[in-house]
């Protein structure tokens, strides 16, 4: 569904790559996460996968058509993407702003019709959003308005799943419903899911794959417990770890450092 | 219900822009009077669609540079074409079209100096630098406006100073019939807009993937925007507030969606202008305001009490 493969990208003005000979692949009913420090270039890769900034060597593809040839409204139509900042501009309802997903498939001058209507209360309802259907967009909790994003995702009726960061400033509670929700949308709808994420844990937890990145450079790539050594979150997040096991994949423990005990 | 009402209101503007006026026409006599025909019809009709294509104009524009404060004339282009038309005046050039024809060009540069700094970071139009870049090449033209201004003579300063604060009384069926034809392009493109336009409240990024061409739309609508006010600052002079205010009283009953919003920004534009125009021929008959001059006085305290709704809301 969604291919990277040798993918590099440099900004311009920059003095060194944001990715470098970056490979994927996330096919539907998959669940991969894409983890690495802040500055890894996870988003980079995001944009790039998805035709928003064109490689400057390898191939990004989405089903098997180059990303940045797919014109951006029949790209919508099969991926639906959750980035990281909303900058809603407006006032809006909640079933207003779901309904925008729809607009992919809408033609220039034709009117919604019972079918969009029914998309959007059908992506609410797997989002567990519908009882907010008719709310203020202000008046919802940060856990609340993530999910109604993902609900206008999920409107979009796309077969892939892109998600970037959608757990920061998620309380636990509403953390643990987001991933559980993808997971099911994962097992129930059969989408692909691209998932980048800071968590390791939840990712390790949830994801199939996992694919960590280190200054755009991938240091591992497949089943958490092959890629979430003790040694490697360590090199890659500077930071003493301790690994555990919870339903059979890896779980890190941040170890402490008092100031005492730095050289 | 609501088009209705907006509907009896856009009729009733023009009516009043009819039947209203210095000249006491009975009403038996409306439909033979030279002065209804040839004076008070075409100019009713010109104010209506001046004021309705500020107002679309305006809404466009703050779609597209996300502020909702923004009016048509922060592009630039009413220094430009105040530049242009004070020119024209200062070298006397000849013939009835020489202002509007002066200001038109005046706007269009004024617009094509603004869209090449909104260039500036590279090939993606930004919107802020549009804002910015318009504000200060209209205060640019606005300066050499005044420079010029000032080592004019009376008559002629004076010319110049009402056309500034905008003007429909030169409206004539030739007018009309110009910017009939010519304002449902840039009309028909914003409209179509509307779906891009309601992705892009949500910003950039977001709106590409929910299928927006997004530097498409930003062309689109900052070119269409800015030829819809070049048109109606030609041919009327600088009429503020309609493009900022309309948009938001719009707003207020049809909501964010443009499809709606857009059709009734130009219904409301256009009765509001033709409201104010009948005013500004009737309050100090036989004499005239500017018509920019009571769109300012009735547009104001309009605006500061959307200001509060919106800071509430």
């Amino acid at each position: 569904m969604l291919r990277l493969d040798g993918v590099s990208y440099r900004y311009p003005g920059a003095s060194q790559d944001a990715l470098t000979d970056v490979s994927l692949s996330v096919g539907l009913g998959e669940f991969h996460a894409v983890l690495g420090p802040n500055g890894s270039g996870k988003t980079t890769l995001v944009r790039v996968a998805l035709g928003g900034l064109a490689p400057a060597s390898g191939a990004a593809e989405v089903d098997g058509r180059a990303a940045h040839l797919w014109p951006r409204q029949d790209l919508a139509k099969v991926v639906g993407v959750v980035p990281q900042r909303e900058d809603n501009l407006f006032p809006q309802r909640v079933r207003e702003t779901v309904l925008l997903g729809r607009y992919p498939h809408l033609s220039l001058w034709g009117r919604e019709r019972a079918a969009d209507h029914d998309a959007v209360d059908r992506a609410l309802a797997a989002c567990d959003a519908l009882h907010l259907a008719d709310r203020w967009l202000w008046t919802l909790s940060g856990g609340e308005y993530q999910r109604v994003r993902v609900a206008r995702a999920l409107a979009q009726e796309p077969r892939l799943l892109v998600l970037d960061e959608p757990g920061m400033s998620l309380d636990l509670k509403h953390e643990m419903g987001l991933f559980e929700l993808v997971l099911g949308l994962v097992h129930e709808e059969g989408l692909g899911v691209l998932m980048i994420t800071h968590d390791l844990n939840l990712a390790a937890r949830f994801a199939d794959s996992l694919l960590l990145l280190e200054g755009g450079r991938p240091v591992a790539a497949g089943a958490p417990n092959d890629v979430l050594t003790q040694e490697a979150v360590e090199r890659v997040f500077s930071w003493p770890v301790a690994m555990q096991t919870v339903d059979g994949r890896p779980q890190m423990v941040p170890l402490r450092q008092p100031k005492e005990s730095r050289a | 219900m609501k088009w209705t009402v907006l509907a009896i209101v856009a009729l009733l503007a023009l009516v009043l822009s009819v039947v209203l006026g210095p000249a006491a026409v009975p009403l038996g006599e409306l439909l033979h009077s030279d002065i209804v025909w040839n004076l008070r019809a075409p100019r009713a009709l010109l104010a209506f669609l001046v004021g309705g294509s500020l107002g679309v104009a305006g809404a466009g524009l703050q779609a597209l540079v996300r502020n909702p404060l923004a009016d048509p004339f922060l592009l630039g282009l009413s220094g430009g074409a105040g530049l242009g038309a004070v020119l024209a005046i200062a070298l006397h050039l000849p013939g009835p079209w020489a202002l509007p024809i002066a200001a038109f060009i005046g706007a269009l540069a004024a617009l094509g100096l603004v869209y090449r700094l909104g260039l500036i970071g590279g090939a993606s139009l930004d919107p802020r630098i549009l804002l910015l870049g318009g504000v200060a090449i209209g205060a640019f033209a606005a300066a050499i406006t005044t420079a010029i201004v000032s080592l004019a003579d009376a008559a002629e300063l004076r010319n110049a100073f009402l056309w500034l604060w905008g003007g429909l009384s030169g409206a004539s069926w030739d007018s009309v019939l110009l910017v009939a034809l010519y304002a449902p392009i840039p009309l028909a493109v914003l409209l179509a807009a509307s779906r891009p336009l309601d992705l892009l409240a949500l910003g950039e990024e977001s709106a590409s993937y929910l299928g927006a061409d997004v530097e498409k739309v930003k062309r689109r609508v900052y070119l269409a925007a800015s030829l819809l006010t070049a048109a109606a600052v030609a041919v009327s002079g600088v009429i503020g507030f309609v493009g900022l205010v309309v948009p938001h009283i719009a707003r207020l009953t049809w909501g964010h969606r443009h499809r709606s919003l857009l059709p009734a920004a130009f219904l409301g534009g256009g009765a509001l202008l033709a409201f104010a125009d009948t005013l500004a021929r009737t309050v100090v008959a036989p004499r005239e305001l500017p018509v920019g001059v009571v769109t300012a006085l009735i547009g104001v305290p309009v605006f500061a009490f959307l200001l509060r709704r919106w800071t509430i809301a």
